[in-house]
């Protein structure tokens, strides 16, 4: 059989061979003990030509019931949001996509310059003087700024508000069993952190406080009142996980005194994709320039003074005290932070606050039309695009009804808080209309008769 | 190209030009002003670009045509398995089906997308001959990690809280030791010995009642087969370590020899190198964990499973070592790691491996009439060249390397391994042809036979690109990581 992206002719082969001295390529393997060779085929799946494979793995996807045929308001951190156009056309671009991380600048200063403007555009959103090149995704960003926080302060505790994201919450429980981190909860009220509760914990002992802004439950969270309690304890890190498309309208955390700012970009140019790849992003001061985890592009120039960009402070982690690192993070998400970067520079200064806008007020008539139906919204503080629902049936009850309309409902919030049991997460971005939310309420609402 | 500034996308900014073209505003407006209050209520935008959409194509295109793809030529970067990335897998993964689905949708209304997970976890299984595999993890740094934790929670588990200890070999990736610390062990350097392999002897040395795992990569970093791999796994098991495999190199053994057959009771795969996942200038990558059935029970969770012909996310895993990710991993990745080995098939990818181990042969013998080689023997998928006796001559492997570059070819990876002196380490891959082949090795002859009678040439290198080398000592020093206006 011959296999196209195996260019190696018989005659080709042939020569080689005599080239090296040996009579079969087997000869090349026979330093691999007898023992551990495999003496049989692998048994895999039979492989199909171009079309035959196309046509099969077409039919898997149709199985899935997609976000553009659906009417969704599923949100709970990864949302569906407008791609503009400009954004696949760029990433398509092999000299992108089939580069290896920039390690030559030489011929790689298209890469590093894109990082270096989406550091900047991050750095500007988030209201931090430094950001990195990326991470793999918001949660792991997270969980290497709450380790940052341990090392840099050593201490063990961390204070993790239980309005952030439940699986970042996960993540952050495995990566700190490494450091024997000691992580601690406080509860939500009204859908926001409660404070009384990070004033008793907040101690001389705590490396960081974790909030996320807007939280989890898209409520938004008094930063400057969380920065008043953390004047007492200096040296306890702020650490605030933020989407960043609502920083197109809200006081960025860096306003209020946040040492790290972590989020993903997945909102900027990136599909839902099913949970990855996304992209997080790691915002922080310029104390923390060469503690920060993962690559930074930095500028410079070439011998000859020309302007150009290059990997820096390489000389940290796993470069020089590689036994002690404090991250271990190599490859990082960087075709899609020029994706997110993309992305921003298309929706622009304006169209960003628009943008942030239109997710406001469509998701503020929602939460109206559903307080007209007789729904009870269970929160009354500000929010960005999403808000939660309390139902008469149990959420995957309505969901399943509502699938049948060709709607896709919000997120389950019992799944991972039991004592929210009937309680729906929605989520309402800018491309949602008027119709596809009034058609959801009086969907919602058939069921509530 | 000429040698000039290149502007950002912030410099090319006016005031008043948009790109964007958004949803309607088709509800009620709210004020929002008032609702957030001055303190909450952004009060200056952040500075990103004002420009229209062909501005952006035209910036971006200028970008694209300053970076170096495989797609733009030989890229035999050592380690890093650069080799073709098929244009089917990009179709695939922007299906509709596949790139607009959300993962807190309900498992029945994306059977499709679990059906390929546990498709992709059952092919992996079977080629590195692991019982369970997952696909959380994003990176091949991220899966070690996590193959370590795993590690540690089964120690841990049979109560044995005191192996604090990793084993890794002198010539291993920088990650190793990295993801060692990371997990909380310390690291401990096993030797290499004068074969190019782990010296037995030191292993015997440095393991103990406080080994919880050595890390190997198999071929090594040298691209050479670990020959006493049973011996070795034996004296790790025999003090109740467990033995960890860096699947970076397996593009060397596909269908020839299996981990789990040698002994190792953990794999981590980058699914970027050996499964034609781009690279994308970085990432993202794809780093899957496979585990012997001792170790199944710490997978992280969720994992996929198939009951009576139905695909669900299993959560019910007592001992599991938790997320390492939200979601399910880099599900795009695994995707296009799906649909090449789909289309390899079994002989397929023994071929691949065949013809990556064939190609590096080739060059290996062609190069060391000139170049330094260290360790000789057949290698694998890659080989390890010293620039020893060019370094006499005054010309350094980082000038080998640039001098390339005038060639139009990415450079190999370079000193690195740590253990050999100017390293070059040369992987070509099993997707280049023979005349690609013998025009690198042609060149690599020219710069030898340059560094001898022409060393300037090789040491002020490169002549031809967009930018001479770059002044990196200032930009650590002074360091300038963002645009601010002038």
């Amino acid at each position: 059989m011959d296999f196209r992206y195996l260019p190696m002719t018989e005659t080709d082969k042939k020569e080689m061979l005599d080239s090296i001295g040996i009579q079969e390529t087997d000869e090349l393997f026979s330093d691999i003990p007898e023992k551990v060779r495999l003496k049989r085929s692998l048994n895999l799946k039979e492989p199909k030509n171009e079309f035959e494979l196309k046509k099969e793995l077409a039919q898997m996807a149709k199985k899935n019931y997609n976000l553009k045929e659906y009417t969704s308001f599923l949100g709970a951190g990864v949302y569906d949001h407008f791609i503009p156009s400009v954004v696949d056309h760029v990433i398509s671009r092999s000299e992108f996509y089939t580069a290896y991380t920039p390690y030559q600048p030489e011929i790689s200063q298209g890469e590093l310059q894109a990082i270096f403007e989406f550091q900047t555009m991050i750095s500007e959103l988030t209201g931090m003087p430094v950001a990195n090149s990326s991470m793999y995704d918001g949660g792991t960003s997270l969980a290497e700024a709450v380790n940052l926080s341990a090392g840099q302060t050593r201490r063990k505790k961390v204070i993790v508000s239980k309005a952030v994201h439940p699986e970042y919450r996960a993540v952050i429980e495995t990566y700190g069993k490494g450091p024997n981190l000691d992580i601690v909860y406080i509860d939500h009220v009204n859908g926001l952190t409660d404070l009384e509760q990070l004033a008793h914990e907040l101690d001389d002992t705590t490396a960081s406080v974790v909030i996320q802004y807007p939280n989890f439950f898209g409520q938004l969270e008094p930063l400057a009142k969380i920065r008043e309690l953390l004047v007492n304890q200096p040296k306890a890190m702020f650490i605030v996980s933020s989407n960043p498309l609502s920083l197109g309208v809200l006081t960025p955390p860096g306003a209020f005194g946040a040492d790290i700012v972590v989020g993903d970009t997945q909102v900027f140019g990136i599909p839902a994709q099913f949970g990855g790849p996304h992209c997080g992003y790691f915002a922080t001061t310029e104390k923390l320039m060469r503690k920060i985890p993962g690559r930074l592009v930095g500028q410079t120039v070439d011998e000859n003074g020309v302007r150009g960009y290059v990997l820096t402070l390489q000389a940290r982690e796993q470069h020089i005290r590689r036994d002690k690192a404090t991250s271990n993070i190599c490859s990082n998400q960087a075709l899609n932070a020029l994706a997110s970067a993309v992305a921003m520079s298309s929706i622009g200064k304006h169209g960003l606050k628009k943008m942030a806008e239109l997710n406001m007020h469509k998701a503020r008539y929602a939460k109206k039309q559903l307080e007209v139906a007789g729904f009870e919204v269970v929160h009354d503080g500000s929010f960005f695009n999403e808000f939660v629902v309390k139902l008469p049936v149990p959420v995957k009850v309505a969901n399943d009804k509502l699938l049948e309309k060709g709607i896709i409902g919000g997120y389950d919030l019992a799944a991972y808080y039991p004592e929210l049991e009937g309680h729906m997460l929605v989520a309402v971005t800018e491309i949602r209309t008027k119709e596809e939310i009034d058609a959801f309420v009086k969907e919602l609402g058939d069921i509530h008769d | 190209m000429t040698n000039q500034d290149f502007p950002l996308i912030f410099e090319r900014s006016k005031e008043g030009r948009v790109s964007y073209s958004l949803p309607d505003l088709d509800v009620p407006e709210v004020d929002l002003e008032a609702e957030l209050t001055a303190t909450y209520m952004r009060q200056e935008a952040p500075e990103l670009p004002e420009v229209s959409e062909l501005e952006i194509m035209r910036h971006y295109t200028g970008l694209s045509n300053r970076n170096y793809g495989v797609d733009s030529g030989f890229y035999p970067l050592g380690s890093c398995t650069m080799k073709y990335n098929p244009k089917i897998n990009e179709d695939v993964a922007r299906l509709e089906g596949f790139t607009h689905i959300h993962p807190y949708q309900d498992p029945k209304t994306v059977q499709g997308a679990l059906e390929m997970m546990y498709d992709l976890q059952q092919a992996l299984q079977e080629i590195t001959g692991m019982a369970g595999v997952s696909l959380q993890s994003a990176a091949g740094a991220h899966g070690e990690w996590t193959g370590l934790m795993m590690i540690r929670a089964f120690h841990e588990a049979n109560g044995d809280f005191h192996r604090t200890k990793v084993i890794v070999p002198d010539s291993a990736h920088g990650t190793n030791p990295a993801s060692a610390s990371v997990a909380g062990f310390e690291s401990v350097t096993v030797k290499t010995n004068e074969k190019g392999l782990v010296d037995l002897e030191d292993l015997k040395r440095v393991v103990g009642d406080d080994t919880a795992a050595l890390m190997l990569t198999n071929p090594n970093t040298l691209g050479l087969f670990e020959t006493e791999i049973l011996e070795m796994a034996e004296i790790v098991h025999g003090v109740g370590g467990k033995l960890y495999y860096d699947g970076a190199n397996l593009n060397a053994i596909m269908g020839y020899a299996r981990p789990g057959d040698m002994g190792f009771d953990v794999v981590h795969l980058n699914l970027h190198k050996t499964f034609t996942g781009p690279h994308g200038g970085g990432g993202p990558g794809s780093g899957p964990v496979g585990v012997s059935a001792e170790l199944e029970p710490f997978l992280p969770k969720p994992l996929v499973v198939k009951k009576d012909d139905f695909y669900t996310l299993e959560y019910d895993r007592p001992q599991s070592i938790g997320r390492v990710k939200p979601f399910y991993g880099n599900f795009g990745i695994n995707l296009r790691a799906y649909t090449y080995i789909r289309t390899m098939g079994a002989e397929g990818l023994k071929k691949v491996s065949e013809y990556a181990v064939l190609n590096a042969n080739y060059m290996m013998r062609k190069l060391e009439k000139v170049y330094d080689l260290p360790y000789n023997q057949h290698c694998k998928h890659e080989f390890v060249l010293s620039g020893k006796r060019q370094k006499k001559l005054g010309v350094r492997t980082l000038d080998i390397a640039k001098r390339l570059l005038d060639f139009g070819y990415h450079p190999p990876t370079v000193y690195f391994p740590l253990n050999v002196e100017e390293a070059m380490m040369i992987e070509p891959t099993e997707t280049e042809s023979k005349e690609t082949l013998d025009g690198f090795i042609n060149t690599l002859l020219i710069i030898a036979d340059e560094a001898e009678n022409n060393p300037e040439i090789v040491q002020e290198a490169p002549h031809n690109t967009i930018m001479k080398r770059m002044d990196e000592t200032t930009a650590a020093r002074k360091p300038i990581l963002r645009y601010y206006k002038a």
